[in-house]
């Protein structure tokens, strides 16, 4: 784990609408907001639903589980803090208990682009990466 | 008036003006986008003075700016149109209601920048946060090393050559003929004609998108003035009648990773309004300027615009059918690939020249030219003209 200020890379800079996300992914916890008048899950958090509409919402624990939806692979580093994992894929998955919602990261286990595939299981894994900040990530299941 | 089919041809481009499109403008963004302002102006053969709405589309040049150094008394409209590449063709929108509106008689649109010499795209997203419409996808994609538009829109391209065997080499198509068009034109960056293997040859930035996948980044400005179509006639150039024009947006707008379909624009929903509005149909366009951010962007807008079906479009660019003597000639200049990247509004100019009968590389007797524009976070916005 990096002190803040060593860390090279962007860092998430929430509202208090999303603030919540990442208070449960320091704990480990991957929690999505589901409308409790509709029950539909929905990412990136927000205020409100845009299937019924309404504000009421709770966080839902989900398994770390999700499906490789697409990704893109970088082979330049676009952002000094990347420089050194070219060539560096971001994925983006369907969350498996989280109908319509999507999450993106990379893999934390060195898993190579060249083994990506749609459709492929992956875990959702926690990446301490700095002392304030957790990352959902992906390793290979 | 409550039927968008009275705003067509209600409207008219009277003026263009591009400066050149190069590496090094060597004058300031606000000079160069004045530059092409003043050209359009001398083309439509009005004073400076004469325009009363501006729609300035890039940074640089605010419309209090433009308007301080026009000398304009009586600005009576302005507004930034926050989308991205698709802002000077969604401008057109804005610019056609100003003035069949009877609110202004001369709407200026400008685009330009710096884009080679002064800050880089990545450069100017890292200085500036991600705010706006990028806001989530700051907090939620850039930490993850999403920092780029090429990494933007590679899932996208990737889901659709998984989903419908796009390949590669379709993309090079694309690129190809782009380049083509480039070569002839007097006025582009890149000249030198490339093939479909140069295209495979090209280096790997960020896959599926190689080198000769991704536009340019350019020093230039372009400009348009537009006018009610009942004036139009009274200026020393043919007139450029706007017969269909709208924005549009895809579902989850703030979020491509979002998207329920990351390969369905939202100019999908728009295609069949401006189509109706223009009372044609994509078989009766005879030369188009697509917004060619990426060459991926292209296939999948020529699927949404109902000139192939969906999945389609790979198959649809092959042998040659976007160049000059081809089809369905696609961006005439060169493009954002190999003309410049003037955030479309080239693409708008283009447009205009070959209905004027102007270009470098005319379609001989082009009577209606469809224009796009797209640019996440935003989208998409079309404009179909004609001349007569």
């Amino acid at each position: 784990m990096n002190p803040t200020n060593e860390y090279k890379k962007p860092i998430p800079r929430p509202t208090e609408d999303t603030q919540p996300f990442w208070d449960f992914c320091k704990k480990h916890e991957l929690r999505f907001q589901r409308c409790t008048d509709c029950g539909v899950f929905r990412h990136y958090p927000r205020p409100l639903c845009s299937v019924c509409p309404s504000f009421n919402f709770e966080w839902v624990k989900v398994a770390p589980k999700a499906t490789v939806h697409s990704w893109v692979t970088a082979h330049r580093p676009f952002h000094p803090g990347f420089a050194d994992e070219m060539p560096l894929s971001i994925v983006i998955a369907d969350v498996d208990e989280a109908p319509g919602v999507r999450l993106m990261g990379n893999f934390m286990d060195g898993t190579s682009p060249d083994d990506l595939s749609i459709g492929m299981p992956v875990e959702v894994a926690f990446d301490d990466v700095t002392e304030d900040w957790t990352l959902p990530k992906f390793k290979r299941t | 008036m409550y039927d968008t089919k009275e705003l067509s041809d209600k409207a008219a481009i009277v003026g263009i003006g591009e400066t050149t499109y190069s590496r090094k403008s060597g004058m300031s963004n606000l000079t160069l986008q004045l530059t092409a302002c003043m050209r359009a102006i001398e083309d439509a053969g009005i004073q400076p003075g004469d325009i009363d709405g501006i729609l300035p589309q890039a940074a640089g040049a605010t419309s209090e700016d433009i308007a301080t150094n026009l000398g304009v008394k009586d600005l009576k409209f302005s507004a930034a149109i926050n989308m991205g590449g698709a802002s000077p063709c969604a401008a057109l929108q804005n610019g056609v209601l100003a003035v069949a509106s009877g609110v202004c008689d001369y709407v200026l649109l400008v685009s330009g920048r710096n884009g080679y010499s002064g800050a880089r795209t990545a450069q100017s997203l890292a200085a500036g946060g991600l705010q706006g419409p990028m806001r989530a996808m700051g907090e939620f994609e850039y930490i993850y090393g999403l920092v780029a538009p090429m990494l933007w829109y590679g899932p996208m391209a990737r889901k659709h050559m998984e989903t419908y065997g796009t390949t590669s080499e379709q993309f090079g198509e694309v690129s190809v003929a782009m380049r083509k068009h480039a070569s002839m034109q007097s006025n582009a960056q890149m000249k030198d004609p490339i093939t479909l293997e140069d295209h495979q040859n090209s280096p790997m930035l960020a896959d599926p998108f190689r080198l000769l996948d991704c536009c340019l980044q350019t020093d230039g400005a372009a400009a348009c003035v537009i006018t009610r179509a009942d004036r139009a006639k009274d200026h020393p150039r043919k007139p450029v009648y706007i017969s269909g024009f709208g924005e549009a947006h895809p579902d989850s707008p703030s979020s491509i990773t979002q998207r329920p379909d990351m390969t369905t624009f939202g100019i999908a929903k728009l295609a069949p309004r401006v189509f109706g509005m223009a009372g044609i149909t994509p078989q009766d366009i005879d030369v188009a300027q697509i917004y060619d951010c990426f060459t991926f962007t292209v296939i999948n807008q020529l699927e949404d615009l109902g000139f192939c079906k969906k999945g389609e479009g790979g198959g649809f660019v092959e042998g040659g059918r976007l160049q000059i003597g081809g089809d369905l000639p696609v961006n005439t200049h060169g493009g954002l690939l190999s003309q410049g990247h003037i955030m479309g509004m080239n693409h708008v100019i283009e447009g205009a020249k070959q209905i004027r009968g102007s270009s470098d590389v005319q379609v001989e007797g082009a009577e209606h030219c469809l224009v796009s524009g797209y640019g996440d976070f935003g989208d998409g916005a079309l404009a179909i003209f004609r001349g007569n």
